[in-house]
Formats: C-alpha cells, sequence, structure tokens
C-alpha cells in the first residue's frame, strides 16, 4: 500500500502581515497545500532559531518563516532581524546535512494572498520530492549525513 | 593585451569591409586583440526570429558556444548581430530548459552552449574598456574643426540591454569629443535608419533616411559617424534615391566610428577603407583644420 | 534558551469549542471527530462542536461552561484571530476568567477555505487544535494597561489637510500645535489658481481657513518649523520641535513689509513660485501668508554671506526693532496626545523622462509651473505666455500621466492630474479663445462630484482629445509646418494612426509622488510607508486615517495621491478619531510587552541595541537592562536574542510557544528512530 508522502510543514507567521496574507487566501478560498500548519506570532523577529530545530526535531520535515517586506514590518525592523537569524541558521543547518528547501523565509505583505499560496504550494513540492527529513537517522543517527555547501548570500 | 572573440557578421565580409578594417586597426592600436571566431555562422540578421525563433537562437547559439570554447568574451561591430547575440544569451541563460534543448543541436559539432561568457558591441569596447580618457593619450591628429554627429541607430540602444540609459546615452559622444571632434547633437540620432524596410518598403525607408539626414544636416554635421553596417549603408549608398525621391541635395559622408578614430589615431585613410564611398569622404578633410605642429 | 518547559502550576481545565461556521467550516473539516478528539487530550475537561460560536448563544456556552465546569482556559476552533479573538476574549472575562485564558485555533481561514481534501482538513484541523490547546495551559492572566491621553494633539503639516485637522481638533476646544516646515502654512493648495470642477479661487476659499488657524485660541502655530525626533507612546509623546531663526522678532513685528520692499536682493523662488517667478532675500512666500512675519533666506542674504547690506533692519519701522541677525533656532518639546501627519507630496521630476524635453526644450512647462502662471497673483498676473515672456502660445499640448501608470516610473494612476489637465483646457481656452488646445491622455479619470460633467463642458469648448501615450517632445522638425514649434509625437489610439502634433506650449502632468523625506519621517515617528513613499494606513478600506502606530494618524496626500475635497475629508476624521480618543481620556493598551527578569540578566546588553523602539534600557548600577513597559511593542525580538533566555514575551512566552509546536506535531513520531521499511507517518 502505498501512500503519497504529504510533508508537515509548520509556519511561523506574523500577526501584522503573513499571518494576514494566509487569511486573505481562505478569504479569497485559494485552494492551496494544507501542508503548512501556521504558528502565529507578532513579529518574524519573535522566531527564535532553537523553535525552528524544534519543529523538525518534533517531526516537522520543513519551517517556513515569513514576514513583512523590509522596509514594511510594523515593528520598524524585526523582519530584518529575522533574515540575519535565518542566515546564519542556515549555514547550521548544511553543516548537519539538512537540504536547504527546508527551512525558507519569505517576506508577504497582507495583501499577498495569492502570493503565499504559491510559496507554500512550491515548498510542499520541494519538500515533497526530498522525502521526510527524519532528523533523528540524520541528525542524531549520523546516517552519513554530509554537510551541504551554503551559497554565499 | 585584452582579447576577445571577434564575429564581424556577414556585411563585414564585402559590404562593409572598411568597418572591418578600420576595426582591426583601431583596436590594434588600443591593445585590444580581435580573434576572429573560427567557422564562425550568420547571425540571422533581423529576419530569421520573425521566422523560426528556435532555430534563430540555435544560430546564434552556435558562435556563443564556439567563444565559450575560446573563454572569450564576444565582440559584435554590427549593431543587429550584438541585439542577437545579447539576447540569445540572456534568454538561454534564463531559461535552461530551452538551453539544453538547443544543446542537442550543438552537440553534433562537439560545442555547449554554458552561458559563460558576455556579448558586447564593439563600440562599447572603446567606451567602457578603453575609455575615452585612455582614448584620448593615443590621438595624434585630433580632428579638429569637424563636426561629427554620432548616429546610434536603434538596435544597439533599443530593447534596453543592461538597464543602461537608452533615452539620452552620452557614450558616442564622448568617443568623438576624445577623437578631437565636435560632437553635433542631432534630436533624430536614436531613431532608426529603415533598416532592412529599404529592400521591402522602399518609399517609408527613404524617407526615413531623409530625416536623419536632414536633422545632422540642419545641425551642423559635416560627417555622419555610424556603429552599424546596415545604418552605414542605408544613409550612405541610398542618399542618391533620397535626393531622387524627395529632391533634395544632400552630400552627406557616413563613415564608421572607427574610421574617423583611425584618422585620429593618425593611420593612413587606404588601411581604413576610406576612399571607397558612394558619398565622397573628401569633405571630411577639407574640414579638418590644418594640423598644429605637435 | 531552556528547552524544557516549566512544570505547570497546577492542573489545567480546558474547554474546547469546535464551531461549524455554518458550513464554512463542517463541509469539509468533520467537526464532529476533531471535538471528540479533542477529549483524549489529558488537559480537555470539556469538547464540544456548535454551529456557530460567535453568535450570542455561542458565548453564552462558553460563560456557562467557565462557571459550571470550572474551566481554567477556554479554545475555540474556528475562524481567524482577527475575526473573532475579542469577541471570545470577551466571553471569557465574562465568564470569569481572565480574557487572556483564552486561544483560537485558526480551521477557517487557514484550513476549511484552502482545500477540498476533508481528510488532509481534518488531520490539520487536529493539529491545529492540539496546538492552541497545549499553548493555552501556559498562558498567565494578564492586564490591559490604562494609558491617559494627553488632551494635546501635534499636527504635522499645514496644507490644508493638517489646516481641516487643527481646525477641527481645535473647534472642538482641544489644543494643537501645527508645526509647518515652510515659513506661511497653505501648502500646495494656495499655490493653485483655480479648483476643479468648481473653478473656485483657491486662495479665496483656504486663506478664511489660514486666518482661522491664525486668530484660534486653541492652535499653537509654529511655522518655518521642523519635528527632529518623537519620544514616547500613544497618549505621551515627547515631541522635539526646531523653530527655525526667522531673524524677525514675532513679538515686535507688525507684518508691514516694510523690509522686504527695501531688500536689494532677489533670487529665483523655487519653492512657492515653482521656478516661475523672484522673491527677495528677506520674504513671505506668498501675501496672504500666516503668519505674516516674513523670513531672511540665510543662504542668500548678503549680511550672512558677506556682513554687508542690513537695509531691513535700517528700514524696520517697529521699536524695538524686528529684525534680529543674532536670532537662533529654538528647541521646543512638546508633550501631546495624538500625532496626525499631513505632510503632503511633491511632483514627480520629470526631467527622469528626458524623451519630454524638460529643461532642454524652453517651452515645455509642469504643471505647477503653469498653475503659478495663471494665477493671478503670479509672475505673469495670470496671462499665459512662453517663456520669453511675452509671446502668446496660439496651440497647446498638455500631456497627461508623465511618471503616472508608468511601469518605469510609478505604477500607480495619481488620482487628480486628469481633472487639473481639464482644469488648464479650460484656462488656455478662456484666456486665449482662439487657441488649439490637445489633450493627450490614456484614460479619462474623472470620478468625482461634477468631475466628469466638467469633462463634458471641456469636450464642448472644442478640446482636441488625443487618446495615446506620448512618445516625444521634439522640436527637430521635418516639414515647414513644424518649424519653430514643438512637436507632440503621439499615437492617436482611436484612429489608428501617429500624429506629430505641432503646438507652441507643452504642459506636463506629473505624478503625484511622496515627500522624498518620507522615509525618514516615517521611520520619526515609528510607522511606515511604502516602496512608493506614501504612510501605511492601518487597514486600506476600513482604516485609512490610522497607522499600525498607536497614536499616530495620517490625513491628505501623505497617504496616497487625493483630491482637495478627499483630502478635507481624511483631516477631519483624523480629526475626529484623536476627539474621540481625548475625550476617553484614557486608553487601555495591550498588555503583550516584554518583561526582564533582572536576577537572571547577565547585563550583556544584547537586547538594548536591538529594540526599535528604545525600549529597554541599562540600569547601570544593577548591571542589568530593563524594559520600559510603557514604550515596548511586543515585537518579542529581544525575547529571541536573548543568549540567556531571561527576557519573557508576555502572551508569547517560550513555554507557550514549545508547546505549541509539540501540540502542532502530535501525529508526527520523531523523537524514536523509525525502523527502516516502516509505513510513514500519516
Amino acid at each position: 500500500m502505498s501512500v503519497q508522502f504529504e510533508p508537515v510543514i509548520v509556519g511561523f507567521l506574523c500577526n501584522w502581515c503573513s499571518y494576514r496574507a494566509a487569511d486573505l487566501a481562505g478569504t479569497a478560498r485559494i485552494k492551496y497545500a494544507p501542508n503548512l500548519r501556521p504558528i502565529r506570532v507578532m513579529c518574524s523577529g519573535r522566531v527564535d532559531p532553537q523553535f525552528v530545530l524544534k519543529a523538525l526535531l518534533n517531526g516537522a520535515d520543513g519551517v517556513l518563516i515569513a514576514g513583512c517586506h523590509p522596509g514594511e514590518c510594523h515593528y520598524v525592523n524585526g523582519n530584518i532581524k529575522a533574515l540575519r537569524r535565518f542566515l546564519l541558521l542556515k549555514k547550521t543547518l548544511a553543516q548537519w546535512g539538512i537540504e536547504e528547501e527546508r527551512v525558507q523565509l519569505l517576506w508577504a505583505s497582507a495583501s499577498e494572498g495569492i502570493y503565499l499560496a504559491e510559496k507554500v504550494n512550491t515548498m510542499t513540492e520541494e519538500l515533497r520530492a526530498l522525502g521526510p527529513l527524519r532528523w533523528h537517522d540524520k541528525v542524531l543517527g549520523g546516517n552519513g549525513a554530509q554537510p551541504i555547501p551554503v551559497k554565499e548570500v | 593585451m585584452k582579447k576577445f572573440a571577434y564575429f564581424p557578421g556577414c556585411s563585414l565580409e564585402k559590404m562593409a569591409s572598411s568597418y572591418h578594417k578600420s576595426a582591426l586597426e583601431t583596436t590594434k592600436a588600443y591593445d585590444i586583440e580581435l580573434q576572429e571566431l573560427d567557422d564562425w555562422n550568420c547571425c540571422g540578421a533581423t529576419t530569421y526570429f520573425h521566422v523560426d525563433q528556435l532555430l534563430a537562437h540555435t544560430l546564434v547559439a552556435r558562435n556563443l558556444a564556439l567563444a565559450e570554447k575560446e573563454r572569450l568574451d564576444l565582440v559584435a561591430p554590427c549593431s543587429a548581430c550584438y541585439k542577437n547575440a545579447f539576447f540569445t544569451n540572456k534568454v538561454l541563460k534564463d531559461d535552461p530548459d530551452l538551453a539544453e534543448h538547443i544543446n542537442f543541436a550543438l552537440e553534433e559539432d562537439d560545442l555547449q552552449f554554458n552561458g559563460e561568457i558576455d556579448v558586447h558591441h564593439l563600440i562599447e569596447i572603446f567606451a567602457n574598456e578603453v575609455g575615452p580618457d585612455m582614448l584620448k593619450k593615443k590621438i595624434k591628429n585630433p580632428l579638429k574643426g569637424l563636426n561629427i554627429a554620432a548616429y546610434y541607430g536603434c538596435q544597439i540602444v533599443r530593447p534596453r540591454k543592461n538597464g543602461e540609459e537608452i533615452e539620452n546615452p552620452q557614450y558616442f559622444e564622448d568617443i568623438i569629443s576624445a577623437m578631437g571632434a565636435e560632437p553635433t547633437y542631432f534630436p533624430e540620432r536614436l531613431r532608426c535608419c529603415g533598416g532592412s524596410l529599404i529592400m521591402t518598403s522602399r518609399e517609408a525607408a527613404l524617407d526615413m533616411v531623409r530625416i536623419l539626414l536632414q536633422s545632422a544636416e540642419k545641425n551642423g554635421a559635416h560627417v555622419i559617424a555610424t556603429a552599424c553596417p546596415l545604418c552605414q549603408v542605408n544613409l550612405e549608398c541610398y542618399q542618391e534615391q533620397v535626393n531622387e525621391e524627395f529632391g533634395t541635395d544632400f552630400k552627406m559622408p557616413i563613415l564608421y566610428f572607427t574610421q574617423l578614430l583611425g584618422l585620429a589615431l593618425g593611420l593612413s585613410p587606404k588601411k581604413l577603407g576610406i576612399g571607397i564611398e558612394l558619398v565622397s569622404a573628401t569633405p571630411v578633410f577639407s574640414k579638418l583644420l590644418p594640423k598644429e605642429a605637435n | 534558551m531552556n528547552d524544557t518547559k516549566s512544570p505547570l502550576e497546577h492542573e489545567e481545565k480546558v474547554g474546547v469549542y469546535v464551531c461549524h461556521c455554518g458550513t464554512n467550516i463542517s463541509k469539509v473539516v468533520d467537526v464532529d471527530d476533531v471535538a471528540k478528539w479533542a477529549e483524549n487530550n489529558p488537559h480537555v475537561e470539556i469538547s464540544r462542536e456548535y454551529k456557530f460560536m460567535c453568535s450570542s448563544l455561542g458565548q453564552e456556552l462558553i460563560e456557562q461552561d467557565i462557571k459550571e465546569k470550572g474551566l481554567t482556559k477556554i479554545v475555540v476552533a474556528s475562524c481567524s484571530p482577527h475575526m473573532h479573538e475579542g469577541t471570545f476574549r470577551t466571553a471569557t472575562e465574562n465568564g470569569g476568567l481572565n480574557p487572556f485564558m483564552f486561544e483560537m485555533a485558526n480551521i477557517r481561514e487557514h484550513d476549511s477555505w484552502i482545500t477540498d481534501d476533508e481528510e488532509a482538513a481534518t488531520q490539520k484541523a487536529k493539529a491545529l487544535v492540539n496546538a492552541a490547546i497545549e499553548r493555552v495551559v501556559h498562558h498567565q492572566p494578564l492586564e490591559e494597561i490604562p494609558v491617559e491621553i494627553n488632551p494635546n494633539t501635534l499636527v504635522v503639516g499645514g496644507g490644508i489637510a493638517g489646516i481641516t485637522a487643527a481646525l477641527e481638533l481645535a473647534d472642538g476646544g482641544n489644543h494643537v500645535y501645527l508645526v509647518e516646515r515652510e515659513p506661511s502654512i497653505g501648502g500646495h493648495m494656495a499655490q493653485l489658481d483655480k479648483t476643479f470642477p468648481t473653478l473656485d479661487c483657491s486662495a479665496c476659499i483656504l486663506t478664511p481657513k489660514m486666518v482661522d488657524v491664525d486668530h484660534h485660541p486653541n492652535i499653537t502655530l509654529l511655522t518655518w518649523s521642523e519635528v527632529e525626533k518623537m519620544d514616547g507612546y500613544m497618549g505621551n509623546f515627547e515631541v522635539t520641535v526646531r523653530k527655525k531663526a526667522r531673524c524677525v522678532i514675532e513679538e515686535h513685528c507688525t507684518g508691514c513689509g516694510i523690509c522686504i520692499e527695501k531688500c536689494p536682493f532677489q533670487v529665483v523662488d523655487e519653492v512657492f513660485e515653482a521656478g516661475m517667478g523672484k522673491r527677495k532675500v528677506i520674504y513671505r512666500p506668498f501675501p496672504q501668508a500666516v503668519p505674516k512675519y516674513p523670513v531672511i533666506d540665510k543662504e542668500n542674504c548678503a549680511f550672512f554671506l558677506k556682513g554687508t547690506c542690513k537695509a531691513c533692519e535700517k528700514f524696520c519701522p517697529t521699536e524695538p526693532n524686528s529684525i534680529d541677525f543674532e536670532q537662533e533656532d529654538e528647541i521646543l518639546k512638546l508633550q501631546v496626545g495624538n500625532i496626525i501627519l499631513a505632510t503632503g507630496f511633491e511632483l514627480f521630476d520629470v526631467k527622469r523622462i528626458p524623451q519630454y524635453g524638460y529643461g532642454k526644450l524652453e517651452n515645455v512647462f509642469t504643471s505647477l509651473e503653469f498653475e503659478r502662471m495663471v494665477n493671478a497673483a503670479g509672475p505673469t498676473e495670470g496671462k499665459i505666455v512662453l517663456r520669453d515672456q511675452k509671446s502668446s502660445p496660439k496651440s497647446v499640448a498638455i500631456v497627461h500621466c508623465v511618471g503616472s501608470r508608468d511601469e518605469n516610473y510609478h505604477k500607480y494612476c495619481s488620482k487628480v492630474c486628469c481633472m487639473y489637465s481639464l482644469k488648464f483646457a479650460h484656462l488656455v481656452h478662456e484666456r486665449i479663445p482662439d487657441a488649439e488646445v490637445y489633450n493627450c491622455y490614456i484614460d479619462m479619470r474623472t470620478p468625482g462630484k461634477g468631475y466628469e460633467e466638467f469633462y463634458d463642458r471641456l469636450l464642448k469648448e472644442g478640446t482636441n482629445f488625443i487618446r495615446g501615450k506620448v512618445a516625444e517632445v521634439t522640436d527637430s522638425a521635418r516639414t515647414a509646418e513644424e518649424e519653430g514649434k514643438l512637436i507632440v509625437q503621439v499615437e492617436d489610439t482611436l484612429i489608428g494612426r501617429q500624429r506629430r502634433v505641432p503646438v507652441d506650449m507643452v504642459i506636463l502632468s506629473p505624478a503625484i509622488e511622496a515627500q522624498p523625506d518620507s522615509k525618514e519621517v516615517s521611520q520619526l515617528f515609528k510607522m511606515g510607508c511604502d516602496f512608493e513613499g506614501f504612510f501605511i494606513e492601518r487597514h486600506p478600506k476600513l482604516d485609512p486615517i490610522a497607522t499600525m502606530t498607536e497614536g499616530i494618524f495620517i490625513a491628505g496626500a501623505c497617504q496616497g495621491p487625493k483630491d482637495v475635497p478627499d483630502t478635507v475629508s481624511q483631516g477631519a476624521a483624523a480629526a475626529s478619531r484623536v476627539a474621540s480618543l481625548i475625550s476617553r481620556g484614557t486608553v487601555m493598551m495591550e498588555p503583550i510587552r516584554a518583561s526582564i527578569n533582572e536576577d537572571a540578566c547577565s547585563g550583556c546588553k544584547i537586547c538594548n541595541n536591538m529594540c526599535p523602539y528604545n525600549a529597554i534600557e541599562f540600569i547601570e548600577e544593577d548591571g542589568v537592562s530593563r524594559v520600559v513597559t510603557a514604550l515596548c511593542q511586543g515585537c518579542g525580538t529581544c525575547v529571541a536574542a536573548c543568549p540567556s533566555g531571561v527576557i519573557t514575551g508576555a502572551h508569547f512566552t517560550n513555554d507557550q510557544l514549545i508547546s505549541q509546536i509539540e501540540g502542532l506535531l502530535w501525529d508526527m513520531r520523531e523523537l524514536e528512530p523509525v525502523p527502516a521499511g516502516k509505513e510513514e507517518k500519516k
């Protein structure tokens, strides 16, 4: 019995922009992959990288952090801090052999419901192709996981 | 010595052989080596892209692949060749699927397009690679007293290639200033010369040529400098027909910017292919102020 | 950050309510299944499904259950918290609990509405509900913070928007500081001649309002002044204003204007006259300027440059003399409760479109230049003339959409240009009766009251309308009739032909842009502006006057291009909002704030610089950092940044969020290794 693998993505959406964008996608009845499980934070700057690791450890196949566009953060520049942390986190994840598609950062303003939906769809497909993360094997089991070279941003 | 893969294009073989000669002479003077691409093929000119885009891109891609093989950027003196090469390079770089598809054909010739090189127009080399200051340094006979109208033509500016200024470019006029001549600004300098319309819709093209000649003359030009063989041909070779058609009396010499640059460098007119024009270039020489001793 | 959570202080009794929302949720999500499944969670005391939780009955259900079943926490799985978080927090409170003992799971906008896959939707709903349950058990009671509102208001910008807002507030008995950077209030409206569609004289309708501002006992007018800094928070702002030195002592000056008359030096007036006319070095921008006190332009004044002249001082008749070359800028600190930004707009720089010839071809004008020209009090006394100051144009082309509706510059429509372009056409017809006027437009946008009728009038006046975007304005004549003219090359799309229209004068209608410093201004006031520079409103439809920052409001063109009626409406609306806040006297602020455990703080100060509101101060004596609660806006950046994990973000604590993550992934088993070949998670 083969069941198509459905990746689970934990999403950290900021209250003012991306969460509202997700709401808008719903209000507009845009159908997109139900694989995203959102968590509301006031600002993407609240996202502690350890939340990301916790999500992956607990079985998520990917994590999406979504904030306001640079210059539009409700709290001035929380999104920029999120970006800084994300860039460092990427390097760390790569060293553990975790593919870069698994943790992504994007900007979506409150009016960009369609855009967010499209991005979730894309990410779902990317993760589907990569398969389940299986953090325990990959990172803790030392299952031949090789560090992945990180493209300089 | 900076080296480039030189793509002369079909017209520089015969019709615009003076462009070819003067291009090689002037680049040599500035320590630029133009290594002619071995076994290059036609770029498709303006027509082929309207016939079959895929084949047209393939045609151009072959030249790009040849240049890639040499690991040299491609330089084209003709604006149409330049435009085709630039955009095919861009399109294939942005669309790896299409590039892969075309590479199937290029395989036959043991060639591959990998998007590793850039494409330049010959005049870009003088404007950017050499630059007006360096240009000036090697000038032996500054062309004082000569009013040269810089005719860009259209394909070199449109469509926009690198996000550059296309409504008010100055680089051609800067090159002319470096030659010691007076760059004559005329408002129609970015307008089309008619291109291949001269063969399909003669009257329309002749009118376009007339407008250019009229504008340049009105603004005091002694000679029009071009950077494209078709522009040169339309403006020069059809001048007589323009005069016939519209009752005008144009006798405007049309020279390639490399020919004028060559004169300023002190090279002999013969070496630069001057002397075989349909519209005599003699006024150019008569307008030049006598060379100052030094 | 500690990965281990704090243990719960006592056993929780969570009430879970899964809403059908009619069929909006229940059509896709099996709400019964979810409600039943939620009972399995050891924290859950009762789990129900209900048709419309937001109805009065639904809310009462919560209240009743809290009282009867001793519930300690509430979870409602329904729509987005942006819809009904307030509703259910109130219900929770009415039931006797602290309103923050509540969490919502969004299973509508984020679930039932985005997929048709019932199985996946139900699975996702369970995850979201479980996450909410696991989170809510860690919620702590929080109290909203009362804040007193200072009844003073600051209005920044003295154009028609600012003037309207100031007058509305002042008439209501509230004190207003009106700060304007130019020497006089009036803004762009003061530069206009006639206003569409009524063709009212702009100065005639504006100046009475300016006079009202001047005389109003409740308005403190600060012109030739700029805001330099803003500190504080809603209801309690401290704004630092620099009152630049006029070099005129206002207490003594009678406004007689002799100094202006006697000043021997003139410069081109780039601001009020748009470069079309001159002014003296000591000047009033226009005769009806408010306040009446002139200003010395230090950059061009002979005294300040070379130490000579002083004619103004010599001829000033007042005793003591009103001229004071030693006068210094004054720094004022204003205490206000609310701020209304009405900083207006600027026009697109038409030089960016070189093919329209402005600056190269003499007789190409911008709309503002033309506006000054037709103004009876302007540099040509209302005569429409070419740059030579004498010849009258016999043909005029007006180009719409210069920089607007253009991918290369601004995609948006500037809203007012079609109307004022028609106004210009009318004025040309009026003053040069046999002139030919060509309006080159893309679409004719005339939506306001009387606007379409105005367009109709212009059609009847014999204006030539060419529907096409102008490609080029050139002087390169090709035929005899084009000699000496400006040729407008445009495709007339209605007849499908290119046209070269020879005219004497071309007027360009440039896009309305945000002020060039709008980004800095928005940062100064801790709110945002969009990529075009316009200030961002709280909600484009329902709240165009508030911003995301409490206590800061916006009005007029700084929010987006608009005409005078809309500007006045917005100014009045902003004033009304502020007035209602002032009359309440106290406002409750959300308690979502950060706080630092000073016992555990190591004083590394990493958080200090992170805060965009400078809400964290370092206490030297104790060597710890402290959050100034009133300034904190609750973003949580410092919480995430603290390397020791000693900052708590109320209502978004680490415990809460980690629990939420764990609850969300209830169906993933990854803490033990999965034997090879075993089927994957379902």
